[in-house]
């Protein structure tokens, strides 16, 4: 066993794990962290994103030692309290979601992708979430909920009105 | 599934390593970016007793220059890649190949130097370094020696690298403005493996090729260069018609393989084609 210290959606925690504990097992069975799911077990499908240190990063493909001394946030640490983040938001107005098993990754791969292009075409969006299956295939919808969500969260970062910019670019 | 139980260590300096590695027995695997490594054990197809992860060496990550060199740190991710202002200037062809690496949580993680030391013939990078005739640098317990690209590449998934050894650097030439650049790659879904790709360099001398570097992608167990597409570039004109004769012969002398995405004739047919693409792109026809 290695003790790890670490960060997870705002709360400190020191955990003892096996080396080869994979991070998104470390955080659903040791920290309850149950909204992060894993999908295929593959590193292909992205179901497992998290922000690691800031980073979007597939937590079946990390170890938890990995992390050590490091700040993960997950889907469960986003929301500002029982406000939705802007990309939450936008996938639950613009139907992002079928059956829902994918979204926890597809959110926080898409909060990473609108961290580095606050303004992506739809083919930016499509490039930028590739790493990310929708085993339904409802991909059209997240496009859309991506880019209504990167025109709110412009808007929040500028301070100018956003509805208006959000309806426009939907 | 879960790896096999292994020990862990995390050394801070390449010296540290070494010595862990040399202490570590028979069965020692170096975890780089783990985007390769982590999945592998994953489905036991590598049980290693000790793993050495070397995420937390700083000496180990960056790009500098080097007098007509860029050197880049083993552990410098996909994503310090894309974004670093030197290769941006002068390393164009891996920044082109390193946008079509997997995806950008795979791009965080893993690195160039894990990506050239796995060998992976379908992975994109080994091409690039073949052709830019890359220098790699290893270290081990007696020192430091330099490889160059056509020694690195040995087999599938094997290198020049010996037991206790370490991929710390990678020098690649600096490429200035007289070159044009492209990697032209053909796979069949988001985020797949490259059936065939080709990374071209090319430097022009007034409407003449001057210098042409081409790297094939899987088509055969390791990186190749397409010579004899380079050889009938040398001193031709900047035309279509010359670089569609020459993309002719860039699967002259290859033997790839056969699988579930291609026949082998039907690599060397990409081989062409895609050669092609990439010198008509990197000429600017």
């Amino acid at each position: 066993m290695t003790q790890i210290t670490v960060r997870v959606d705002g709360q400190s925690y020191s955990d003892d794990v096996e080396p080869r504990t994979l991070l998104v097992h470390y955080l659903r069975e040791q920290l309850g962290k149950v909204g992060t799911v894993v999908g295929c077990d593959t590193s292909n499908c992205g179901a497992c994103t998290v922000h690691l240190d800031g980073e979007a990063v597939k937590s079946c493909t990390v170890l938890a030692v990995q992390a050590d001394g490091g700040t993960v946030t997950t889907i469960e640490g986003i929301a500002d309290g029982g406000t939705l983040h802007p990309m939450q938001k936008a996938f639950h107005d613009m139907h992002g979601l079928q059956c829902g098993f994918c979204t926890p990754g597809m959110i926080m791969a898409s909060i990473d992708l609108v961290g580095d292009n606050p303004d992506p075409s739809e083919d930016e969006v499509r490039e930028g979430i590739e790493g990310n299956l929708c085993r339904c295939t409802g991909y059209q919808n997240i496009v859309r909920a991506v880019q209504q969500a990167a025109a709110e969260m412009r808007g929040a970062s500028t301070g100018a009105p956003s509805t208006t910019e959000a309806v426009a670019q939907s | 599934m879960i790896p096999a139980a292994f020990d862990y260590a995390r050394p801070s300096t390449v010296e540290e390593a070494l010595q862990v590695i040399a202490e570590g027995g028979d069965d020692v695997k170096v975890l780089a970016g783990g985007q390769s490594l982590i999945p592998v054990m994953r489905l036991r197809l590598a049980a290693p007793e000790l793993v050495v992860d070397l995420t937390r060496i700083p000496e180990l990550r960056g790009v500098r220059e080097d007098g007509d060199a860029l050197v880049v740190g083993a552990m410098t991710t996909h994503s310090d890649v894309l974004t670093d202002p030197l290769l941006a200037r002068y390393g164009q062809l891996l920044v082109q190949a390193t946008e079509t690496v997997a995806d950008r949580q795979v791009r965080h993680r893993g690195t160039f130097g894990g990506a050239l030391a796995h060998a992976d013939p379908a992975g994109d990078l080994p091409a690039v370094a073949l052709a830019l005739d890359a220098e790699f640098v290893l270290a081990g317990p007696s020192g430091r020696r330099t490889v160059p690209a056509t020694e690195f590449f040995v087999d599938y998934l094997t290198t020049a690298l010996e037991e206790g050894e370490l991929l710390v650097e990678i020098r690649l030439p600096k490429l200035g403005e007289d070159w044009g650049v492209r990697y032209e790659k053909f796979n069949r879904v988001a985020q797949a493996w490259s059936i065939v790709a080709v990374a071209a360099a090319v430097r022009r001398e007034g409407g003449r090729i001057a210098e042409a570097r081409i790297g094939l992608t899987n088509m055969g167990s390791t990186p190749l260069r397409a010579t004899a597409t380079e050889q009938a570039l040398l001193g031709a004109d900047v035309s279509l018609e010359a670089v569609t004769a020459a993309a002719a012969l860039a699967a002259d002398g290859t033997s790839p393989s056969s699988d579930l995405n291609a026949q082998a004739d039907y690599r060397q047919h990409l081989a062409r084609v895609l050669t092609r693409r990439a010198l008509a792109a990197a000429t600017g026809l």
